[in-house]
């Protein structure tokens, strides 16, 4: 893929909606990508999206390889409906609700409706209010209907999604928008597929596009289980650089992908992710991750009898808003690394993986 | 619509540029008589088939609240001031268009993951705020920004709900689009048009066309706020979304003129048109300073109310636009 399609492809899944739990129309989306590079693609009983690539092992005990990424978004749902057709909501993921009042949201009732989240008026709040973060139960979501036209409409339960179609920066080679987190992620799974099409590789390959990972790495957890890959990497986002936020906290926005070391990290993966970046002339930082449990790693690692993982990240700026931003060099990088990584795997190094 | 168009087009405080050129392209080839002046005020003049027996103003302001950038950060992030009053809460986590060039930026947000407890419990202070229009330094900012440059919403006006806008701007786009309406129509009506500058930072443009043009009596034109929403309780609520045009008597800025507002409401009566009084006395219009204007001016208000006013999202319904159109010209066509 060129840089330009790879724009397009950023582009698409960020406009794309698929909230925790309700990931139908990501998945649909992601599947037109994938499925023209792998040999089978299928969802699982939890929705994860699985496309699998044989790979050209010929002498010893085959192997696979999975490479990770989360398809859902964070996103609100309705809780409930009030009498003059305004919605209460509550959050689907880390949601800090300093970032809703003004934003606006899709509702997908019966049909997706466009509305805004509404918040006391700031002139009639009371001294005591203005020093307080906005909470949850005092936003609502307004779609300019009655309660009755509501009702109609509208259901508890319902997911809400934000109104926020990507933008392009002019001033670098960046791009903004909601759910890049972990739709750069998935792109770079389908990055990544394309550069092997045609391409000799030893290692099977499974791409995972995985559900629910913003409520607690859900989809991760069952797809690792059932496809027992012999090691995995995922890919996820990680802090952009930007002012207020502390050195190690944050990775330069276009300074490549970001290599996590750590307890969660098998120093295998990560050493050989290094090597390849080193070989093939990726520019490459490293990220020191003290065991946070933030991503589908957590989850892959301890599955069975456990599954040797990596977790390569995109910087991104201002994650889980509807700002968020990355640079498009990091996105086409990790794709690019990444398929660099598994043309390397051979069966001496799977089968090393275990022995310390 | 036309106040799709106009609420879309960006026009800060002292930048109202855009907006100006739209409405002179809405009026081109139609019988009036247009002018600006030195500040950038746009003024029309329709002449209809009875003279009028008083020199009448409708004053609409084609500027909006927004941002201007201050300094530029070594990492390339712009800091900004408010032009007019923005609560910087609802700045967080928006994308605005920045400079004559409407270079795309973001404004960005701590990730809640790295924010402590303490700090999530108290609102982003404007200076927490910056936009970043994703330039990878201070040198490569500059070759698309400068210090100065106007920063407005970038949010697209559309329709929501049974009837209704939602978008930036409606203050007072929405005034703009009922005095082009009432300019545009063959209604047979004279009367003094001015599309105004700078209303948001101090009624600065209106003072200085109602010099200009002497009226005796003027209207401002004008969107108001309605807190026709859930937690505020109805006396606090100024107006409501549906039941037509607002009428003030009082704001800070104006004791509107008794003769105006009771012609205002017989208009509105014989006509049968909804109308509401604004329940509150908050807020200044360009009817404030308009009567204060040499010798002074009977002034007033009609104005249509919108929720989340002073927002990169605002909501409007159409019908309060169309009665507010109806309401100004019937009234028009007992006074003048």
């Amino acid at each position: 893929m060129n840089e330009a399609e790879i724009k397009d492809l950023i582009m698409e899944l960020s406009s794309t909606v698929g909230v925790s739990g309700s990931e139908e129309r990501a998945a649909a989306a992601v599947s037109r990508h994938l499925e023209r590079h792998v040999t089978r693609i299928w969802r699982d009983r939890l929705g994860n999206l699985v496309a699998f690539k044989e790979g050209d092992s010929t002498e010893g005990k085959p192997f696979s390889l999975a490479l990770v990424a989360h398809l859902d978004e964070i996103g609100l749902m309705v809780t409930k409906i009030e009498e003059g057709g305004a919605l209460r909501f509550a959050a689907v993921g880390g949601i800090d609700p300093r970032i809703l009042p003004g934003q606006p949201v899709v509702v997908h009732g019966r049909a997706p409706l466009k509305g805004v989240i509404g918040a006391k008026a700031p002139h009639l709040l009371t001294t005591k209010e203005r020093g307080e973060a906005p909470k949850f139960e005092n936003l609502y979501i307004d779609l300019a209907l009655t309660g009755e036209q509501a009702r109609s409409k509208v259901r508890v339960g319902d997911r809400v999604s934000f109104d926020a179609p990507p933008l392009e920066m002019v001033a670098g080679k960046s791009l903004a928008g909601k759910s890049l987190d972990d739709r750069a992620g998935v792109a770079s799974l389908i990055i990544c597929a394309a550069a092997l099409a045609g391409v000799r590789h030893q290692a099977s390959i499974y791409f995972v596009a995985s559900v629910q990972e913003e409520v607690g790495l859900r989809g991760a957890t069952a797809a690792a289980y059932n496809l027992v890959p012999d090691l995995a990497v995922a890919i996820d986002v990680t802090h952009g650089k930007a002012p207020g936020l502390a050195a190690g906290d944050a990775f330069e926005l276009g300074g490549g992908p970001v290599i996590a070391l750590g307890p969660n990290h098998h120093p295998a993966l990560t050493e050989r992710l290094e090597e390849v970046a080193r070989s093939d002339r990726f520019t490459v930082q490293r990220e020191a991750d003290p065991a946070v449990p933030g991503t589908d790693a957590w989850a892959i690692q301890v599955s069975r009898e456990g599954i040797p993982c990596a977790l390569l990240s995109i910087p991104l700026r201002y994650m889980h808003t509807t700002v968020e931003m990355l640079h498009l060099n990091d996105l086409v990088n990790t794709g690019r690394l990444l398929a660099s990584f598994a043309r390397s795997i051979d069966g001496p190094f799977v089968e090393g993986l275990a022995c310390f | 619509m036309l106040l799709t168009k106009l609420a879309d087009l960006p026009g800060v405080s002292g930048d109202e540029g855009a907006v100006r050129k739209a409405i002179i392209e809405e009026i081109a080839g139609l019988p009036l008589r247009w002018r600006t002046d030195s500040m950038g005020n746009l003024l029309v003049r329709k002449e209809g088939k009875v003279p009028s027996s008083r020199a009448v103003m409708l004053a609409a302001h084609m500027d909006e609240v927004g941002l201007m950038v201050v300094s530029i950060e070594e990492s390339g992030h712009l800091r900004f001031k408010p032009l007019g009053g923005i609560d910087s809460r609802v700045l967080v986590s928006k994308r605005v268009r920045v400079g004559p060039e409407g270079i795309p930026g973001v404004i960005g947000a701590k990730a809640i993951h790295l924010q402590k407890a303490a700090e999530r419990k108290k609102p982003f202070e404007s200076d927490q705020l910056y936009i970043d229009i994703g330039a990878k330094d201070r040198e490569e900012a500059e070759k698309h920004i400068s210090i100065g440059a106007y920063v407005s919403f970038d949010t697209r006006c559309v329709s929501i709900g049974e009837g209704f806008f939602r978008g930036k701007a409606f203050d007072d786009r929405a005034g703009c689009a009922a005095l082009l309406e009432l300019l545009r129509e063959n209604n047979g009506l004279s009367f003094d048009a001015a599309f105004t500058v700078q209303e948001e930072v101090g009624l600065r443009g209106a003072r200085v066309a109602a010099y200009t043009l002497q009226p005796q009596l003027a209207l401002a034109l004008e969107a108001t706020a309605a807190a026709d929403t859930p937690d505020t309780k109805e006396e606090f609520n100024a107006t409501t979304l549906g039941k037509g045009p607002a009428l003030t008597f009082m704001d800070r800025t104006l004791i509107a003129d008794r003769e105006i507002l009771q012609g205002l409401i017989r208009a509105a009566e014989k006509a049968a048109i909804p109308f509401q009084l604004r329940r509150g006395a908050a807020g200044g219009t360009d009817a404030g300073a308009i009567a204060l204007s040499r010798e002074g001016v009977r002034a007033g208000v009609v104005a249509v109310p919108c929720r989340y006013i002073h927002s990169p999202c605002g909501v409007l319904k159409k019908s309060d636009l169309q009665h507010t159109i109806s309401l100004v010209r019937a009234w028009l066509e007992e006074t003048a």
